[in-house]
């Protein structure tokens, strides 16, 4: 059964965004994205006060034999960043959904993310990559 | 570690000047003021770590390495000699001319030999590497657009499958890398590669033979259709053991190509490197090769510079590139010939359409089948993944238990669980023979005993090794108290 | 067949598992049009012994002549075991250690490769090294722009005092990214960075100040005020430093209050012959804090599955093969063979041996110095402290002279007139510690016989004694 939580949405390049209801929204992967990296060995994160636009890369996720960039689902600033992250890459192993977020960004439009995948489009995404 | 061995006021006698003088005339504040943490160990010391070091090597000296897109022959031993002669080694790389007719002529005469086995119009030696040469011929082809006024096009094409330098290169050179997608025959898809081209596209980087083995077949309509759109082709030469005195890359349309004469020529790995990518042009690159070059007047042998190149892209090391691998790769050439060309060439596709037919005899699946191979072949293990659970790292793995140095794995990238096999022509028919009995006893065994084939290798100096562990906690360097 | 065994037999036998008739015939999905012909202008094969009789001959055409040149290249002995060791078709036949299994010597070595330069440097990391210093350095500033987050600018500080071609490689390598390289000249009295001219760019925004130890001059620069000036301008440091002089001087790593940032410089007197020039090696080192944006090769040490030491590639996720288009280069290969005579090399000098072959460089060249200046119209252009290069200004024409001595078999130097115009009759000379007194009494015997000669016949060579 999918474990993917219902309280998100997603984009097809895999980063879930979460709506913190005051205009910030928090960015991670996905529990399946994490699974085909691998284990992770460094996060590189955006600096806070960078101006992120959909669609751009802003984070770099790295495992021992990949490297992946991280997009941001939504335009707006970035307003805090997960600094545990920094030493201890594997939390996003380990907690994807949760302990692992990326960044928080404060969106220009709160309506944007409307367009992204829910999480039972997300699941039928992945069933169809596999 | 090196440093075990180490203890303080231990050195190897002979080595230095005997003397210790006194440092006169340098400010106090600009000193050092303690000894340098190098290793204190006795010359024996120091020659058997390191010879028990190289005994834990797997090397073309000692096993067969059909490591894929490499061209790991045979170095023969003479052009080692002979680049190390006390003339060669100390020659300084700013003595004069009139000191270094001998070393200019070897390069001059490199370059003719470069120029005529690849059809170009003219070659630059410089170039420390393939990357390097990758490098020179994008910045060249930069060069060549910018001095038209053509300043809009801004894309290099790449084909999915290439190495990753290509598309690396380009953006050194300030460039936007685009992927064009390979056809299920393994050539170029054709289509794909006619809508990217447009009035943005500089150029498109090919290797051919192919990065998955086989023979591009419309390269002249490649060639075309890029020339019509504007673009120039660069050809990488990673593949040119391949054609060597049968098709050149000239003839095939390319602007700029680079040779790799750690492969072609048969330079040595040395373990990494040094290499030499000489670039050769089409005439109307002429003017952007990268310098120093050597001329010759019909009585002797000059430097090309600045100078004489105003529009040239410039230099790429402090002299005139790695001038003793270009040494040994003259001498290599010096040996073939012209006959000897056409051999690396011939010996070298027919031992691995050998070795791919007796293999796919032997149940592995071709992951083009139905293609020619060039000098190299790729299989897909992608069926015993499955089927076993033993994939293509397992694979590999084991092949060291048996001496035998793993193909290369995993690339290219488009073709799952694949194996890159490339025998080269210096290996006798027994030696595949025998790769091929390996491989069926490791089927074999992942089949009866998969576990152990998982775990393998089992008889190396170490087992597999937490590649996550070092890049988590980087240890790359020992510290004193360690 | 030079090197290719197969026999008629094997041939026959193969050609019949593939099922065509002939060689020729494997060539077949090469369009007919395509195909060559005969390759009439290379020279037909040649046996072992022809080879070697032309080789012999071509080096003999150079001669051995007694050389004075440094200008980044410099003759130092070389213990017999680094090359005895070096190759070996182990080291010498063995590719890039992807299988680290079976390549534990090769990364066991660059491991401590990599420790070595760090004990030299004073460095936190090194990569496995690039191809030479002046690419090393183009490296260096590419990783400085990228991991200069203070900085904004795609700017570069880089002193006129820094070789001349390490400054064209540089440019080459990083024009077509938009990164601007701004020169500043040095002092005419002193010969290190012209430090009112630095003034100027105080509180500019610069990705990085170069900082060459010693200088292309062979001075010495103030390396602690120059790294705490870049540093205090939000600037990184880069250090170009010659090895040697690491045994003896600072270590960058100790430049100032913070150290440099980033050190990298030409390997080549760490046990490669000068042998025109290459193969040499690029080493590159820099704090812990910008691992991540070093191109090339890292070596790790690890476990294996027993929790056994060993070595392997590490944070490949930087490199082309991995990141492709976002790579922090397009390099790939590092200088393998090079890398594994130093590590030879600096383990059979030792800390001890290396301090002894700086201090006598240095002290050779002061003889040579002196030898030289006592020669009437012999001058040094600087009066900046030296390493084991020294300018030198001559009462006649440098290239003529240089040209005068080298049809008697003496290299005096490099000359300057070409870079530095305006420091006329100028020529850079070096000592190591192969040079020894009677070198030096015989280039200083010769070079005054050139200066008697063309003062008295200015337009004319003389070269009869």
């Amino acid at each position: 059964m999918s474990n993917t939580p219902t309280d998100r949405r997603y984009a097809k390049s895999h980063e879930w965004l979460k709506d913190e209801g005051d205009g910030s929204f928090t960015v991670g992967i996905t529990d399946h994205a994490q699974g085909l990296l691998g284990d992770l060995v460094f996060v590189e994160l955006p600096e806070i006060g960078t101006a992120v636009e959909a669609g751009n890369d802003c984070a770099v996720v790295e495992s021992v034999k990949a490297a992946s960039d991280v997009y941001s689902p939504v335009t707006g600033e970035v307003i805090a960043v997960n600094e545990a992250l920094d030493g201890a890459p594997e939390t996003i192993n380990e907690d994807a959904f949760g302990k692992g977020w990326m960044f928080k960004v404060k969106a220009a439009d709160a309506g944007e993310s409307d367009s992204l995948l829910d999480a039972a489009g997300y699941d039928a995404l992945v069933a169809e990559e596999e | 570690m090196i440093y075990e061995h180490s203890r303080a006021g231990r050195r190897a006698m002979a080595q230095a000047p005997s003397e210790k003088v006194e440092l006169a005339g340098i400010p106090d504040a600009m000193l050092r003021t303690s000894l340098p943490p190098l290793p204190e160990v006795s010359e024996m010391q120091a020659v058997r770590h390191f010879t028990r070091l190289s005994q834990k090597n797997f090397s073309i000296d000692t096993q067969f390495y059909p490591l894929g897109s490499c061209t790991m022959k045979y170095n023969p031993r003479a052009c080692n000699t002979l680049a190390s002669l006390p003339g060669m080694l100390s020659r300084h790389p700013l003595a004069p001319e009139t000191h270094s007719q001998g070393f200019m002529a070897c390069l001059y005469e490199l370059q003719d030999i470069l120029k005529t086995v690849t059809g170009m119009h003219a070659v630059s030696l410089t170039p420390a590497a393939g990357a390097q040469g990758e490098f020179a011929g994008v910045a060249m082809i930069r060069a060549y657009h910018d001095a038209r006024g053509d300043k809009e096009r801004s894309e290099i094409l790449v084909p999915d499958a290439a190495h990753g330098t290509n598309p690396a290169s380009a953006v050194m050179c300030g460039y936007k890398a685009r992927e064009i997608p390979t056809g299920s025959d393994g050539d170029i898809d054709i289509e794909a590669l006619k809508s990217a081209l447009g009035p943005q596209t500089a150029g498109i980087m090919l290797t051919n033979p192919s990065t998955v083995g086989v023979f591009e077949r419309r390269i002249k309509e490649i060639a075309d259709l890029v020339h019509a759109a504007g673009g120039l082709l660069y050809y990488d030469g990673a593949n040119l053991n391949a054609i060597l005195g049968k098709v050149r890359p000239g003839d095939m349309g390319f602007d700029v190509i680079h040779m790799n004469l750690h492969k072609t020529f048969s330079t040595p790995h040395g373990g990494g490197g040094p290499g030499a990518g000489p670039v050769g042009v089409s005439k109307r690159l002429e003017p952007y090769l990268p310098i120093p070059m050597v001329d010759f007047d019909g009585n002797d042998y000059r430097w090309l510079t600045e100078r004489d190149r105003p529009d040239s892209i410039g230099r790429l090391s402090a002299f005139a590139g790695n001038a003793g691998v270009l040494i040994r790769a003259y001498i290599y050439a010096r040996l073939l010939g012209r006959e000897g060309m056409h051999r690396v060439s011939e010996y070298s596709t027919l031992n691995a359409n050998y070795l791919l037919k007796r293999l796919m005899e032997a149940g592995f699946d071709a992951a083009y089948p139905e293609r020619r191979a060039s000098h190299e072949f790729i299989l897909t293990l992608k069926k015993q993944a499955k089927e076993l659970g033993v994939n293509t790292m397992d694979f590999a793995k084991r092949l060291l238990d048996y001496g035998v140095h793993a193909p290369t794995t995993y690339f290219p990238l488009l073709v799952p669980e694949c194996l890159l096999v490339e025998p080269t022509e210096t290996e006798a028919k027994e030696d595949l023979d025998r790769f091929v009995e390996i491989m069926q006893t490791i089927k074999q065994e992942a089949e009866s005993q998969p576990e152990m084939v998982k775990q393998a290798p089992h008889t190396m100096p170490v087992r597999r090794l937490d590649d996550v562990r070092a890049a988590r906690e980087l240890d790359l360097a020992w510290k004193p108290g360690d | 067949m030079p090197f290719i065994p197969h026999t008629e037999n094997d041939i026959r036998e193969m050609l019949a598992t593939i099922g065509v008739d002939q060689i020729d015939a494997l060539f077949d999905e090469i369009p007919s049009e395509l195909r060559c012909g005969e390759l009439d202008a290379i020279p037909p094969g040649m046996p072992e012994m022809e080879v070697s009789r032309l080789m012999q001959k071509r080096a003999r055409t150079d001669g051995q002549p007694l050389c004075f040149i440094g200008a980044g290249a410099y003759d130092h002995h070389i213990p017999a075991a680094v090359w005895e060791l070096t190759t070996r078709g182990e080291f010498y036949t063995a590719y890039t250690p992807y299988q680290a299994e079976a390549s534990q010597g090769t990364l066991q070595l660059l491991y401590e490769y990599q420790s070595m330069m760090t004990a030299l440097t004073g460095m936190d990391v090194s990569n496995a090294s690039l191809y030479d210093g002046a690419s090393a350095l183009a490296e260096a500033v590419l990783m400085a722009v990228r991991g200069n987050r203070k900085s904004k600018s795609k700017r570069i500080l880089m002193p006129r005092s820094l070789h001349p071609s390490y400054r064209r490689v540089v440019h080459t390598i990083v024009r077509n990214q938009q990164i601007e390289l701004v020169e500043i000249g040095y002092d005419s009295d002193i010969g290190s960075i012209d430090r009112t001219e630095l003034e100027h760019y105080s509180g500019e925004d610069f990705a990085a100040l170069v900082i060459p130890q010693p200088n292309f001059f062979g001075v010495l620069e103030a390396v602690d005020e120059l790294t705490d000036w870049a540093h205090e301008n939000g600037m990184l440091a880069i250090a170009v430093v010659n090895p040697t002089t690491m045994a003896i001087l600072k270590p960058a790593g100790e430049w100032g209050g913070l150290g440099a940032d980033i050190c990298c410089g030409e390997g080549q007197p760490l046990g490669a012959p000068v042998a025109s020039g290459g193969p040499y090696f690029g080493f590159l080192c820099s704090t812990d804090k910008l691992v991540r944006q070093m191109p090339g090769r890292i070596i790790g040490k690890t476990v294996d599955l027993d929790g056994k030491t060993g070595y392997a590639l590490t944070l490949q996720a930087r490199e082309q093969h991995i990141r492709r288009s976002k790579a922090t280069s397009n390099i790939c290969t590092n200088q393998g063979l090079m890398v594994t005579a130093a590590t030879i090399h600096m383990t059979l000098m030792g800390g001890e041996g290396l301090q002894r072959v700086a201090a006598v460089s240095h002290a050779n060249t002061s003889k040579l110095t002196q030898a030289l200046t006592s020669l009437p119209g012999v001058e040094t252009v600087f009066k900046g402290a030296v390493f084991h290069e020294q300018v030198l200004r001559l009462p006649i024409e440098v290239t003529k002279a240089l040209r005068a001595l080298a049809a008697h078999n003496v290299l005096g130097g490099f000359d300057l007139s070409d870079d530095y115009p305006e420091l006329g009759d100028a020529v850079l000379v070096c000592a190591t510690e192969l040079r020894n007194e009677d070198d030096i009494e015989n280039y200083r015997g010769k070079l005054e016989r050139v200066i008697q000669s063309q003062v008295q016949t200015p337009c004319q060579l003389k070269p009869d004694w």
